[in-house]
């Protein structure tokens, strides 16, 4: 199969390892992987904060770039949401409406694409720690993942899964939220650090690298041991 | 930034680090958590409930000229009273006329938000007239000269002990700290009031259409002796609580229970169709029902938003909101918190001017995922910052997001961004956390992450 | 134009432009349509003891004092006992079949409220006693209406409620409490109809359950299986 996988900008410029991952793992699995070079950011910073007019343009680029894709999976809940859902919504009544509904159904974000699409649930990583996982909003409740992200890591040789009681909870980050409201995204981290710490994992996993990148601020400032890592790369741990 | 934004930031940075406050709202919320799932789960399918309340009340906002119709001429049919407000202002006229004709002395009044909303107890207070709160919560804030904290739990930022030093000091009552003897003390001090008021002042939780009749939930006692016991009883509701049939109470009932308290069933929920009838040995001779619009029929126009309209202010959203839990009720400075109150605020109060709360959510969206009613609030926020930014946006925000835009859209410009960005993380890290870095609002309490030396499009240029 | 016009007029004008379906924006919505509310509710299974026992289990939940007799006789006795455990000196209640079968044995001043009456009179009364339309096994509720119990008051006033109940009027659930209510009252629907589910209640004070807020802090069911 040919995929094509679209890079959100932090992944690009911050944890491109998370992306290489993904690269690496689908081609094991034997596909194709195709890299839209143009495409830089899904435009949901603009979108987010209200100003649709000002993220369009940069949602068109990435519809075009898009365009003759078979599949489309990006390694970012986020993201993946701001395809899925919200570029039908963004687009309505104008001329990319429908090519927007088009690519929103050709998407897919990485956990759900490895399993549902491509039914692969075990990739023979290794992966010998105990993790816990953070469920990124967007993926959570934009795009209903929850089971996907949690098969593939059970599949893990030498990875303990331990659930912390705020899984569910919003991390704080919340794109243009973390610095328009500084104090309460840092108040919303903490909650959720204390809650990983209380597992007694050694890293916090999750499939948005955005709020890894706001607890993982908030722990290395705190110098707390809690590392923090992108799904793709346990996956691709061997 | 309007004056109510700057004082939201300022008193969100206060709370944001009051450690205190956090825990005692957790431990609060707590027990309600564990009873809400387990009430969740002894339905037999709670997302079909959820469903099946989202139709009854799309099909009574989307038809509530008719139902409306409807519970007018049944309740006026046997002797209520009916008053229409366009306007807060209108509604307190209203009620403070009939006061005035009663010639009142003393007011008792149970739990309404509505009334909160449009500062009834200060204009009454200000004609003179003396109002007791006789719901315990909306008592004790009532004493302290607060808002209530919360829709459903008026007092849950207090602890015994304020409680205690608030009742020793206002009603010079002995100093305990166990809650039942505190109960104790508001008891017997609201006692003499529900005995002796000439007026009851209610909210309501639903208007049903098919009988003419509201409903109130509540589980102290307090609503039911309010309209008992005065000679003249007032209540005051929104015309959006309108349900179509008497039945539909058998699914709202346990739905608010569930969702409000962590309740199976609220512990009195009491339909009144009336003042006292001819044959009846008791309650209130003359029964008037405020109505109040208040921006209602504008939130109704706007048709994307007016599912908000189902609301049935149970206080969920607002239990699992993240940013409610880290800041508390009273920061928002409004009548209305938590997501709920964040979406219909600009709605009732002004857009410009409350658009900030709808910016200060990360849209986690778990108060959609709760709400009994299935409202799409966090959708909402997001429809409220469109429409915020369209109205009125703000010259350097917009500007940035232009900017990013056409770097983003260029790559050449795109890898120069970057390669700035590394050659300025060194600059940054130098003036990391002082007034001088631009970076201020992550780095003073966060590291910055590096940016990366080789980027993935760096990588996936070189294996090509 | 007076403000109801203003008001309607608004609401019509508003009604033109068109919502959104129900529910539907959810991505894992149950598309369940005009279903009733007791395909929802938690189960009750049809047999009467079946429904006694969870009755029975809610009401010792809500820490109401829930007893069956089999005769009036047994009923009149513990009443009795009820009374002379919990010092009563001087009671209030009304008229009704039930009432008048059983609380006439407790010999103290008796004061009706199915007529006119004095509320200080009510206040000092040590309990009321009443009828009511249905006890719910659903949710271990007793409905009362101000026709069936004596007034909006009675039930509400004093400090220890006193229901007394038949076999016949103990329903399933919510709906068909609802449904009853259609039936015995259709177009002349009593001013008051209240569920009440325990005794008066508060968690105001750091959630902590506390009996008693303001209505009554207890709550007694007599059921009269016979």
């Amino acid at each position: 199969m040919i995929i094509t996988l679209f890079i959100p900008c932090f992944v690009d410029a911050v944890y491109p390892q998370a992306g290489i991952s993904m690269v690496q793992i689908l081609e094991r699995l034997g596909h194709t992987v195709v890299y839209p070079e143009e495409t830089a950011c899904c435009g949901q910073p603009a979108f987010n904060s209200g100003y649709w007019d000002e993220a369009r343009p940069v949602a068109i680029k990435v519809l075009e770039q898009l365009k003759n894709a078979e599949a489309v999976v990006i390694g970012s809940g986020s993201c993946g949401a701001m395809v899925k859902k919200f570029y039908p919504e963004l687009f309505a009544n104008t001329p990319q409406a429908e090519l927007a509904k088009q690519i929103a159904e050709r998407t897919w974000e990485f956990s759900d694409f490895l399993v549902s699409q491509l039914g692969v649930t075990a990739l023979g990583a290794n992966f010998p720690h105990k993790v816990t996982f953070h469920d990124g909003c967007h993926g959570l409740r934009e795009l209903g993942i929850k089971k996907s992200p949690r098969t593939l890591l059970a599949n893990v040789r030498g990875l303990e899964l331990v659930e912390m009681s705020e899984a569910e909870t919003c991390c704080g980050f919340g794109g243009t939220f973390a610095a328009k409201f500084p104090m309460i995204s840092t108040a919303m981290g903490e909650v959720k650090c204390a809650s990983a710490a209380e597992t007694g994992a050694e890293y916090i996993v999750s499939n948005d690298s955005s709020c890894l990148m706001h607890l993982q601020g908030l722990l290395s400032r705190q110098g707390k041991p809690i590392k923090t890592i992108h799904l793709a790369e346990v996956l691709n741990h061997r | 930034m309007s004056t109510f934004a700057t004082q939201f930031l300022k008193q969100a940075r206060v709370m944001a680090g009051d450690l205190r406050h956090r825990r005692t709202i957790r431990t609060a919320l707590g027990n309600y958590e564990i009873a809400r799932d387990k009430g969740q789960a002894s339905f037999q399918n709670w997302q079909s409930a959820r469903q099946l309340a989202s139709e009854t009340k799309w099909e009574a906002i989307n038809h509530l000229d008719k139902y409306l119709e409807q519970f007018v001429s049944k309740i006026e049919a046997r002797g209520t009273k009916v008053h229409w407000a366009s306007t807060g202002e209108q509604a307190r006229e209203i009620i403070l006329q009939i006061v005035r004709d009663k010639q009142s002395r003393s007011i008792i009044k149970s739990k309404a938000m509505t009334a909160e909303e449009i500062h009834l107890n200060a204009a009454l207070e200000q004609a003179g007239l003396n109002v007791v709160e006789n719901d315990l919560g909306e008592f004790i804030v009532q004493l302290r000269h607060e808002t209530p904290y919360h829709i459903v739990f008026p007092s849950m930022h207090l602890t015994r002990g304020e409680i205690s030093e608030l009742f020793q000091r206002e009603l010079g009552s002995a100093p305990t700290n166990d809650p039942e003897e505190l109960t104790m003390i508001a008891r017997r001090v609201l006692r003499k009031k529900f005995l002796t008021a000439d007026i009851g002042i209610t909210g309501a939780n639903f208007a049903i259409a098919e009988t003419g009749m509201v409903s109130i939930t509540e589980n102290e006692g307090n609503a039911r002796l309010t309209a008992a016991l005065p000679k003249t009883m007032i209540t005051l509701i929104g015309i959006e609580k309108v349900l179509p049939k008497l039945a539909d109470l058998a699914l709202f009932l346990p739905m608010l229970a569930t969702m409000g308290t962590g309740q199976a069933l609220t512990c009195y929920n009491t339909m009144y169709g009336g003042p006292r009838q001819p044959g009846e040995s008791d309650g209130p001779e003359e029964w008037h029902v405020v109505l109040l619009d208040n921006h209602r029929t504008e939130l109704l126009a706007d048709a994307e938003q007016r599912d908000a309209l189902h609301c049935i202010r149970c206080g969920a959203c607002l239990n699992v909101c993240p940013i409610f839990r880290n800041v508390g009720g009273h920061t928002y400075g409004t009548t209305y918190s938590g997501p709920i109150g964040s979406v219909v605020t600009p709605h009732l109060r002004g857009l410009q001017d409350w658009k900030h709360l709808s910016n200060a959510s990360t849209l986690c969206g778990a108060c959609t995922e709760t709400c009994p009613v299935k409202i799409d609030l966090h959708h909402h926020l997001l429809q409220n910052r469109r429409n915020a930014a369209k109205g009125k946006p703000v010259f350097f925000e917009r500007l940035a997001y232009k900017l990013f835009g056409f770097v983003a859209n260029r790559p050449a410009l795109w890898v120069l961004a970057k390669k700035l960005g590394r050659c300025g993380q060194p600059l940054q890290n130098l003036v990391k956390g002082t007034a001088l870095d631009p970076a201020r609002a992550w780095t003073q309490t966060r590291d910055l992450p590096p940016l990366a030396g080789e980027s993935f499009k760096d990588w996936w240029r070189k294996r090509k | 134009m007076s403000e109801r016009e203003n008001i309607f007029g608004r609401i019509r004008e508003a009604l033109k432009a068109q919502a959104p379906l129900p529910g539907l924006h959810a991505h894992a919505s149950t598309q369940t349509t005009a279903s009733a509310p007791r395909q929802w509710l938690p189960k009750v299974s049809g047999s009467f003891d079946e429904q006694l026992a969870l009755f029975t289990k809610n009401a010792a939940g809500l820490k109401a004092d829930f007893q069956l007799f089999n005769s009036a006789e047994e009923m009149r006795q513990a009443i009795i006992r009820l009374r002379d455990a919990a010092g009563w000196r001087r009671v209030a209640g009304h008229s009704g079949d039930l009432t008048n079968a059983i609380c006439p044995v407790l010999n103290l001043p008796l004061l009706r409220t199915d007529k006119a009456y004095d509320v200080h009179e009510l206040e000092a009364c040590d309990a009321g006693i009443s009828e009511c339309d249905a006890l719910i096994a659903q949710t271990g509720s007793v409905l009362v209406t101000n026709r069936s119990a004596g007034g909006r008051a009675l039930s509400v006033l004093p400090p220890h409620h006193v229901v007394l109940a038949r076999r016949e009027q103990l329903v399933a659930d919510l709906p068909a409490a609802f449904e009853l209510l259609q039936r015995k009252y259709a177009d002349n629907y009593p001013s008051m109809m209240s569920f009440i589910t325990g005794p008066s209640r508060t968690g105001d004070i750091e959630r902590i359950l506390v009996l008693g807020a303001h209505g009554p802090k207890r709550l007694t069911i007599f059921l009269l299986a016979e």
